[in-house]
């Protein structure tokens, strides 16, 4: 699976674990599952967790820009967490910093209780 | 291009999103004996895949056609990239080069695809003709880690 998906109740908080390259090709098998959830879940916040990605192109920052605007559009907020240096630099190229935070937490995922 | 050509190859594949990664591959392969650094290797790939991806959803929309890429090793560490398609082509090319500018946003294009590979390569042409095609040109040079790297006359 190539997004892990945990939402926690209690701060309405969804995560979602993206792993792989993020390409054209892979983009649509993230942006869906993680849509549906944020359809079905109503979440306050929306955690893209990058950790695990290795390699992203441009299909990246569109689908950054497409869940910013869905959160934005639900009354919620974006941060993304732990990007690699090589997929950092992609994102601050494009301005992603302009949007929402993008953190170094330091600690893998959550499972049930992030401090924003 | 006036440098020599110490190694050459082609591969040509369809429009295929799959072959996004396998075009990244094989560059990343294709360059490996030259060492590259961790972010130089990424950037090349980011800059392949920008381009292949371009042929993929503008030049072939919702068609499948032929992607040309074909990569040199040039003396001085230089990485020459080409990526040739034969589809729509692009009236203009200013306009698609700058930073935003997308003609495909329902499928969440940043429009960031030329702006990357212009940051990601010291050299970027692009020449189009609007039913014929176009070809995409990235030259890079990769830094010298090792004082013995800086011997260009090594054999081929």
């Amino acid at each position: 699976m190539p997004c892990k998906l945990f939402y926690d109740a209690e701060s309405r908080s969804l995560l979602a674990e993206l792993s792989g390259d993020i390409d054209h090709c892979s983009a649509k098998g993230l942006r869906e599952p993680v849509d549906k959830e944020i359809m079905t879940r109503l979440p306050l916040h929306l955690i893209l967790d990058f950790s695990g990605v290795g390699f992203m192109d441009s299909s990246g920052i569109g689908l950054i820009i497409g869940r910013y605007k869905l959160m934005n559009d639900m009354g919620g907020d974006l941060l993304i967490t732990d990007p690699c240096p090589e997929v950092r630099k992609i994102m601050e190229l494009a301005g992603v910093g302009r949007l929402c935070r993008v953190i170094q937490s330091g600690h893998r995922s959550f499972s049930g209780g992030v401090k924003l | 291009m006036r440098a020599n050509i110490l190694n050459e190859m082609t591969v040509r594949f369809p429009s295929l999103s799959e072959n996004e990664r396998f075009a990244r591959l094989a560059v990343s392969g294709f360059i490996s004996s030259l060492d590259p650094a961790v972010d130089e290797l990424s950037e090349i790939k980011t800059a392949v895949s920008e381009a292949v991806t371009n042929c993929i959803v503008h030049a072939y929309r919702d068609t499948v056609g032929e992607i040309v890429l074909q990569a040199k090793l040039l003396e001085g560490k230089r990485v020459y990239i080409r990526i040739k398609d034969k589809g729509c082509g692009i009236s203009d090319i200013e306009q698609a080069k700058t930073p935003l500018f997308t003609t495909a946003p329902e499928e969440e294009r940043a429009g960031l695809g030329f702006a990357i590979m212009e940051s990601f390569t010291d050299r970027l042409k692009v020449v189009s003709r609007p039913g014929k095609g176009t070809t995409v040109t990235m030259v890079r040079s990769l830094k010298t880690r090792k004082a013995s790297d800086g011997d260009k006359n090594k054999g081929d």
